[in-house]
């Protein structure tokens, strides 16, 4: 069976969520085989083989972690070129993307981003301008690279013998032209991370300033959600940029989303619109948001929200 | 290794023309490509912070800046636009034969037009807000072979080395390469400036070059729908949702709600 190659998203051999949800969808295609660019191989391994990997590819040279995105193209272009996959399945990231569009020029292969499923031939969906299309998409040459959203599929259980395979690659200079001289951390939190949450609970212009954002806040953690804010939050300075949900800010497809005083204007609505379930709080009956609403409330946030958050912790007990 | 003195430093921004971010997109039904005729036609959003930036990197360190942009007859505005803001001349790749072209068809147009110009730096938008790949600053630095610098959201330049903060889920990385380089930015890098009518005046004398594929030495059949290495089979507008419960507050406003999660097995 053709093999399926998954570069494996992770902090240090802590997988991320995503990388288990394309081992599923690699399944469909082929015969999954994780690859581990970074160290921590030996904490990540039994994780990938649970969630399906047969192989999995380990390359943990230093200078593949120390120049940005060219380096793990370069190695993922060594195992197109010796295993002939069926297919590459990159998380989307940004730098998922970027090491996608890399490989892509390297292999003379088509490349597909932001695939909210893919087929077992290979088709994958789509879904452009904010949600308001869904295309059906596929590679017509060369191994098909394909990048697929956090949320695309339910990471299965499906052990396999995640046989370890050390390789590497000689890296070219031009890979090695630009390098990380300082990685910074910036707090972020203990939330799960927005892109990739089942529940995201956001604020927008009707929280009024920072400090009502701590009711969003709250929602979230009964909920142990990620926080969202629409861009007139951010912009108003009433909570950091990198939360921003929105065209010119992140895309989130949960299964749930709560959205309180935000109106929902079509930069709003590109960067959620996708979600499953949508419930919406706000005063204004009107608001254009609404529309999208599975289940909205009209009415003051600050009673609405603090309500729910109590009913919530009540009934999980 | 280049020195970069103040009368050569050679600028090049790529911009695209994109349709209004408030405009209401569509696929055109014969081809499935963007319809870019029937909608308000702007300046990609974060092209503009990429020419503030390079104008920024012209009032530190002199030289030139030279905007190069792919589009239809109408991308000359756009490129107009980038003169009105600032930048020194212009270069539209325009041929009907790149309609329907794919990222690596755009990346491999825009290499061509800016190979053989010298450029110490070239800087494009991180992402396009109609097709928003984020993969074509890559793509034009693995075809140039220069060190890519993307996802910016700090830029200096210190004579022939460049320095950047790339931003990243965690915070950020110091990224740092010997020009020449390519480099993305995002929109929290600068505030771009408004053309001034004085620039809007001077951007009608300032030179616009236009390429086609036998200028930019390009075979018709590498680029183009027909050329295009992936295929959209199907597009449809998404159903549209089937409307849901509003009701207005009275006091257990929450209460319902946590009544439908409840129901939704979400608590």
């Amino acid at each position: 069976m053709a093999e399926v190659l998954v570069l494996v998203d992770h902090v240090d051999g802590n997988v991320k969520k995503v990388t288990y949800e394309l081992l599923a969808l690699a399944k469909r295609i082929g015969e999954p085989s994780a690859v581990f660019i970074g160290s921590g191989a030996d904490a990540a391994i039994p994780g990938l083989a649970e969630h399906g990997a047969a192989t999995v590819y380990v390359a943990d040279a230093a200078d593949l972690s120390a120049h940005p995105v060219a380096p793990k193209a370069e190695l993922l272009a060594k195992l197109v070129a010796e295993k002939s996959p069926a297919a590459v399945l990159v998380p989307s990231s940004a730098e998922g993307k970027e090491v996608a569009a890399r490989l892509a020029i390297k292999t003379n292969s088509g490349i597909i981003t932001d695939a909210v499923d893919v087929a077992a031939d290979g088709t994958a969906t789509q879904s452009v301008f904010g949600g308001a299309t869904v295309v059906k998409s596929r590679v017509a040459v060369g191994t098909p690279i394909i990048t697929v959203r956090p949320n695309a599929a339910a990471p299965e259980v499906s052990p396999a013998a995640g046989a370890r395979v050390e390789v590497s690659v000689e890296l070219s200079d031009t890979a090695k032209s630009a390098r990380i001289t300082e990685r910074v951390e910036q707090a972020k939190g203990g939330r799960p991370d927005l892109a990739e949450a089942a529940v995201v609970v956001s604020g927008g212009r009707g929280v009024g300033g920072e400090e009502g954002f701590g009711v969003i806040e709250a929602l979230a953690d009964a909920l142990d959600g990620a926080v969202g804010a629409s861009r007139a939050a951010t912009d108003a300075g009433w909570y950091p940029h990198q939360f921003q949900v929105g065209q010119t800010g992140k895309t989130v497809a949960p299964q749930l989303y709560i959205a309180n005083g935000i109106s929902g204007a079509i930069q709003h609505r590109a960067g959620m619109q996708t979600s499953k379930t949508v419930i919406v709080v706000n005063k204004d009956p009107e608001a254009p948001i609404f529309e999208l609403a599975d289940f909205g409330v009209v009415g003051d946030l600050f009673a609405v929200v603090p309500q729910l958050t109590e009913e919530v912790g009540k009934r999980k007990g | 290794m280049r020195e970069v003195d103040n009368t050569t430093m050679k600028i090049v921004v790529c911009v695209k023309q994109v349709p209004d971010s408030w405009a209401e997109k569509s696929l055109q039904p014969a081809d499935n490509t963007l319809d870019r005729g029937s909608v308000d036609a702007v300046m990609n959003e974060i092209d503009e912070y990429a020419i503030e930036e390079a104008l920024r990197l012209q009032e530190a360190h002199g030289g030139e800046v030279v905007v190069v942009s792919m589009g239809p007859d109408q991308a000359k505005d756009t490129v107009r636009k980038a003169l009105a803001m600032g930048a020194d001349s212009g270069v539209h790749i325009l041929d009907d034969g790149l309609h329907g072209s794919d990222a690596a068809a755009t990346s491999l147009a825009l290499a061509a037009a800016i190979k053989g110009r010298d450029a110490d730096l070239v800087i494009l938008g991180c992402e396009s807000t109609d097709a928003r790949m984020s993969v074509v600053p890559a793509m034009v630095a693995e075809r140039l072979g220069l060190p890519q610098l993307t996802f910016c959201n700090s830029v200096t330049v210190d004579g022939s080395t460049i320095t950047t903060n790339r931003v990243t889920e965690y915070g950020y990385d110091v990224v740092e390469a010997s020009l020449p380089a390519v480099v993305s930015v995002v929109e929290k890098i600068n505030e771009p400036r408004y053309p001034s009518f004085k620039g809007i005046m001077a951007a009608k004398k300032k030179p616009v070059e236009t390429l086609d594929l036998a200028g930019l030495g390009i075979a018709a059949g590498d680029v183009g729908l027909a050329a295009a290495w992936s295929v959209v089979e199907e597009a449809a507008a998404r159903p549209p949702k089937a409307k849901g419960t509003i009701v207005t507050d009275e006091g257990a406003g929450g209460v319902a709600i946590a009544d439908f999660l409840s129901a939704q097995k979400f608590i």
